[in-house]
C-alpha cells in the first residue's frame, strides 16, 4: 500500500470510462483502486470514490437508475453519509441523482443529439472541496459526451440550490438544454458532486486541456484529508 | 396477479422524444398536434391480494420504476 490517497473507481456493467478515470487519478497523485458493482464494501482504506462515465446496465429504464440500486451503492451511500468525498462523472452523475444523493435528474438532451465536444464551463461557486483548486468565475475547458445530460429540477429546488451555492458549474453556452445551463452540482453537505463533463479526459494540455485535472486533484486532496480525519478518530 | 405500470413524462416536462416522433408522423402526412412517449412495464406478481399487490407496485414505482421529478405513473391491476 502506498501513502498516496486511495480513490475507489466503481465499475458497473457498461461503465466505459473507469480505466480512464483510474489513469487520470493516478496522474494527479492518487492510488486508484477498482471497485465492482456487486461489492458490498469499498476497498480498505478508500478515501474517495469516483462513479465513472459510461452506460451502466445499458441505460435501461433511465440512465443511472439500475446502477443507483446496485449493491455497491449501499457502501457508497454510507461512505457519503460519513463525509467521504464522492464524485460522479457523466453516467456517475446520473447515478447519484437517481440514488438521490444529488438533487435533480439528467434528461435526454433537448436537441435529441449526442453531444461530443470540448465545452467551457464556469466555476459558479468554488466553496466545495472538489473546487478548492479553482476560483469563482474561472472558466474550464472540459469535454462532454452524452445523450442524456440536460439537468433538471423543479423551479423551487433550483432556486434553493442556487441560493445555497450548490450549483457549482455552469456551461458558458447552452449545450444540452440543461436548466440554468447547469453542468455540475454538489449536495448540501458539499462532499458529493456530480458533473456531466469528463475531467478525466482533460488532465493533460497535450490532449487539449488540463483543466479537468484541477477537479480530480482537488478530489485527491480531499480524499487524503478525509482519511486523515478517520485516522484521528 | 398481473399489473401494468404506465410511466409518462409529467405534464409540462419537455419530451424531446415525443417531439421527434410527432415530427416524423407529420412527415408521413399524419396530423398530430401532440405526442408524448412513455414506457409500459408488465409485471407478474406473486401476491394474490389486490391491496397487497397494489401497495407493492406503488413502492416499486417510487423506488425504481419512475422518477417522480419528471415522470408520473399509473398502475393497472389485472385480476387473474
Amino acid at each position: 500500500m502506498t501513502d498516496k490517497p486511495r480513490v475507489a473507481v466503481v465499475t458497473f456493467p457498461g461503465s466505459n470510462d473507469d480505466h480512464d478515470a483510474a489513469w487520470a487519478l493516478g496522474a494527479v497523485g492518487a492510488d486508484p483502486v477498482a471497485a465492482w458493482h456487486q461489492d458490498a464494501e469499498l476497498p480498505a482504506g478508500t478515501g474517495g470514490v469516483v462513479l465513472p462515465g459510461g452506460f451502466s446496465y445499458g441505460d435501461y429504464l433511465r440512465t443511472g437508475a439500475i446502477a443507483s440500486v446496485a449493491p455497491v451503492m449501499d457502501a457508497v451511500r454510507a461512505f457519503a453519509a460519513a463525509g467521504g468525498p464522492v464524485l460522479g462523472i457523466c453516467n456517475g452523475f446520473q447515478t447519484l441523482c437517481e440514488a438521490r444523493l444529488l438533487p435533480g435528474v439528467l434528461r435526454p438532451n433537448r436537441q435529441l443529439e449526442f453531444v461530443c465536444e470540448d465545452v467551457t464551463v464556469r466555476v459558479e461557486n468554488a466553496d466545495a472541496p472538489f473546487l478548492s483548486r479553482c476560483s469563482p468565475g474561472q472558466e474550464l475547458v472540459i469535454p462532454v459526451k452524452h445523450g442524456e445530460g440536460a439537468w433538471y429540477a423543479d423551479q423551487w429546488t433550483f432556486v434553493q440550490l442556487a441560493a445555497r451555492g450548490q450549483i457549482v458549474l455552469r456551461y458558458a453556452d447552452d449545450v444540452n438544454g440543461a436548466l440554468g445551463n447547469v453542468a455540475g452540482v454538489v449536495n448540501q453537505a458539499r462532499n458529493v458532486m456530480g458533473l456531466m463533463p469528463h475531467p478525466e479526459h482533460a488532465v493533460d494540455p497535450l490532449l487539449g486541456s488540463g483543466d479537468g485535472g484541477l477537479l480530480l486533484a482537488a478530489l485527491v486532496d480531499t480524499a487524503a484529508a478525509f482519511r486523515a480525519t478517520l485516522a484521528v478518530a | 396477479m398481473k399489473a401494468v405500470v404506465m410511466v409518462r413524462p409529467k405534464e409540462g416536462i419537455l419530451d424531446p422524444q415525443g417531439d421527434a416522433v410527432r415530427h416524423s408522423l407529420r412527415k408521413l402526412g399524419f396530423e398530430v398536434s401532440g405526442t408524448r412517449v412513455g414506457r409500459l412495464i408488465d409485471l407478474e406478481l406473486t401476491a394474490d391480494d389486490p391491496a397487497d399487490a397494489e401497495a407493492q407496485v406503488e413502492r416499486m414505482c417510487s423506488e425504481l420504476l419512475a422518477n417522480p421529478l419528471i415522470e408520473s405513473y399509473e398502475i393497472l391491476l389485472e385480476d387473474p
